[in-house]
């Protein structure tokens, strides 16, 4: 007979999946406002998902016969994902009161991302991989195209939906041909067969399709063309959500893979990286200059914002790994409160997204005015903003893995990429006020208010919020 | 062995004129009957392999409903082939450049084709003799427990593609007229008939 797996360390997916299905129903059957009714209980749900990773993060065990990993990276990387899909949920609230679209299935679906993404990252098999990855593509695809009345909504929905399935189809393609050399899917037996094994055309070639496949997932160049539309037409508050959960998880998962079965490809997969990463970082910062809508141009930062992560992970060293995973932390932080900002753009009840509506913003509501300035001073990477950190720690560890190009490259878009984010703030502080903005709601501006000192106090205080990554990084290279 | 041989070349034969047929059909409907036959050689294929569950899953599932499901989206769906055919000479350079690509990939791996000598000792679960256990007990002694994470997860993936479909398409019309058995039923005489009594000589005013 077979035993019963161990539960315990997939407590916190269990607990959402349940939930999940709990959401569904008080949804149907509650009569009154089931949308922020849902909404609330979605972020009960990830808090106490929350605190069940936290307390199953004792030591590195694996389950349901070795598909399934915990372990301190794992667990710190759920926690990211977990903050950023309550971040989200939580946007959701006021807008939800003030637009008619929402439906009560948006926080349900979103609970499910989640998931997927807790999956994702602590996937131990190239199968659990597929289906994790798979169940929070399968529910972005519909966040995306939620405001199905419009236009470019349905856009967004399509297009994500059939370059994702391709991305699939390149995940899935590349993983039967590793498949095909190793006889085996879990990510233990594949880093023993590829390091005791010679070099060979086949695996290397599906290496590149499982790289590609998670490259889309990150919308890294050139697998990004998707991004700009998705993040326009998708409502504000998943666009915000997507900018943040689904990176963190498919980057936490691209670290695991690559420093786990894939180690001893190291040579061939960095120069596949490298690429990656410099077009990213680049197109980010070009590309971003000309746009007028600001969610069009948060994509674009995010874009680039993923190529210097990446950094990270090229260096392929624990301070590497270190470096990344702070990156995604204060990148988290950075990106939330930007969208709060944006979820404030209200004019007459209605929301705005051009960037010429901020302006004049300094003079009509100065408190937005300045959180969003230490924002975007962040996001350029101005030194003691927390973003500077990010951009430092992983520049250093690419310094330090002789990657020197690499780290001028990184520098220099990061200045090309200033450009944009100062121009947001000359167009705020210099610019003829225009109508102004109505009062933002309160959840809005906490939200705000929480992300602009995070960003602002990280240089005080920057042990107890790295203490938790560098136990992340230590764990990923202990085996 | 010569039969197992020759239904291999048969099936793969067919398989390959029927998914070349899929292609170029100019009427959608024949495209989704040859998908039909494609399928099916492609069932035949695998209980080639010994995979015979595997064999009548496809022509269940896929020929059963999805192709099913196909036919009738196609018919429903005007489609217009020459419309969708009418930029093509502008995209015919750009995909063969990808396809040939790939075909160059393709060749180069299967060229140089190897397998670790010692995959067959780490596979998860190797397949059992078939002398010993069919084929379809053997997929679900592993299916509920070794994979039961896989398989719960595959169940949460329908859901969520199930609440998207709704979500995405459900509308909730005004000024529809349903019958609703449950007021039917619940209807009494005393609601609707009032019994007059009619005086002679009188009528009702």
């Amino acid at each position: 007979m077979t035993q019963m797996p161990n539960l315990v360390p997939a407590y916190a997916e269990i607990f959402l999946a349940l939930s999940g299905l709990l959401l569904l129903m008080v949804g149907v059957f509650r009569k009154t406002d089931p949308v922020r009714g849902v909404a609330r209980l979605a972020i009960l749900a990830f808090s106490v998902a929350g605190v069940l990773v936290l307390t199953t993060n004792a030591v590195a065990v694996t389950t349901f016969s070795g598909m399934f990993a915990v372990n301190a990276f794992t667990s710190f990387a759920k926690l990211l994902v977990l903050l950023g899909g309550g971040f989200a949920v939580f946007l959701m609230l006021p807008w939800a009161k003030n637009e008619g679209i929402a439906r009560f299935e948006l926080p349900v679906v979103m609970v499910f991302a989640v998931l997927g993404m807790m999956m994702m990252i602590s996937a131990n098999d190239l199968i659990s991989l597929y289906v994790g990855l798979e169940l929070q593509s399968l529910s972005l695809y519909v966040l995306a195209a939620f405001h199905r009345g419009n236009l470019r909504a349905t856009e967004a929905g399509v297009k994500y939906f059939i370059l994702g399935a391709l991305a699939s189809g390149l995940l899935l393609y590349g993983s039967s041909l590793i498949y095909g050399f190793a006889g085996t899917t879990s990510f233990v037996g594949l880093a023993s067969a590829l390091s005791s094994a010679q070099e060979n055309v086949g695996v290397i070639v599906g290496m590149v399709f499982v790289i590609s496949g998670l490259a889309f997932k990150i919308s890294a160049v050139p697998f990004h063309m998707w991004t700009p539309d998705v993040y326009e037409g998708s409502p504000t508050p998943v666009t915000a959500f997507f900018s943040v959960a689904p990176k963190i998880a498919a980057l936490c998962l691209f670290l695991r893979i690559l420093v786990g079965p894939f180690d001893d490809l190291m040579f061939q997969w960095r120069q596949v990286l490298i690429v990656i990463c410099v077009a990213s970082m680049l197109w980010g910062a070009v590309a971003a200059i000309a746009q007028s809508n600001i969610k069009r141009l948060m994509a674009y930062s995010s874009i680039g914002h993923v190529g210097y992560a990446l950094i990270g992970l090229v260096a392929a060293t624990p301070e590497g790994a270190r470096g990344m995973i702070y990156y995604m932390l204060i990148y988290l932080f950075m990106n939330v409160g930007t969208f709060a900002v944006i979820l404030s753009m209200r004019v007459k009840d209605r929301y705005v997204e051009g960037v010429n509506d901020l302006s004049g913003l300094s003079k009509t509501n100065p408190a937005i005015a300045l959180a969003l300035t230490v924002l975007m001073f962040s996001m350029a990477g101005i030194p003691p903003l927390a973003g500077f950190f990010g951009k430092y720690f992983v520049f250093v560890a690419a310094i330090n893995a002789g990657l020197i190009p690499l780290a001028v490259i990184g520098v220099l878009s990061s200045v090309i990429g200033a450009y944009y984010y100062l121009r947001l703030i000359k167009i705020m502080y210099f610019d003829e006020a225009g109508e102004g903005l109505d009062k933002p709601d309160l959840s809005t501006g906490v939200v705000m208010g929480v992300c602009a000192l995070a960003v602002v106090v990280f240089i005080l205080v920057p042990e107890p919020m790295l203490a938790g990554a560098d136990a992340a990084a230590a764990a990923l290279f202990q085996g | 062995m010569i039969a197992a041989a020759i239904a291999f070349y048969v099936f793969a034969t067919m398989a390959v004129i029927g998914g070349l047929n899929v292609i170029f059909q100019r009427n959608p409907v024949h495209s989704v009957l040859w998908l039909i036959l494609t399928f099916f050689n492609a069932a035949g294929l695998f209980v080639i392999l010994g995979a015979e569950f595997v064999a009548m899953i496809l022509v269940v599932v896929y020929v059963g409903a999805v192709a099913v499901l196909f036919l009738f989206v196609v018919m429903m769906l005007d489609i217009n082939i020459t419309v969708i055919r009418e930029g093509i000479h502008k995209y015919v350079w750009a995909g063969l450049l990808v396809g040939g690509v790939l075909l160059a990939e393709l060749v180069t791996v299967f060229t140089s084709w190897v397998m670790f000598d010692d995959a067959a000792s780490l596979s998860t679960a190797p397949t059992p003799d078939p002398n010993v256990i069919t084929n379809t007990e053997a997929l679900g002694n592993i299916l509920y427990t070794d994979y039961v994470y896989l398989f719960q997860a595959a169940g949460i993936i329908l859901l969520v593609a199930m609440i998207g479909s709704i979500v995405l398409t459900y509308r909730t019309r005004t000024g529809v007229r349903k019958q609703v058995i449950a007021d039917q039923v619940a209807r009494r005489p005393s609601d609707t008939l009032e019994m007059v009594k009619v005086e002679s000589g009188k009528g009702l005013q």
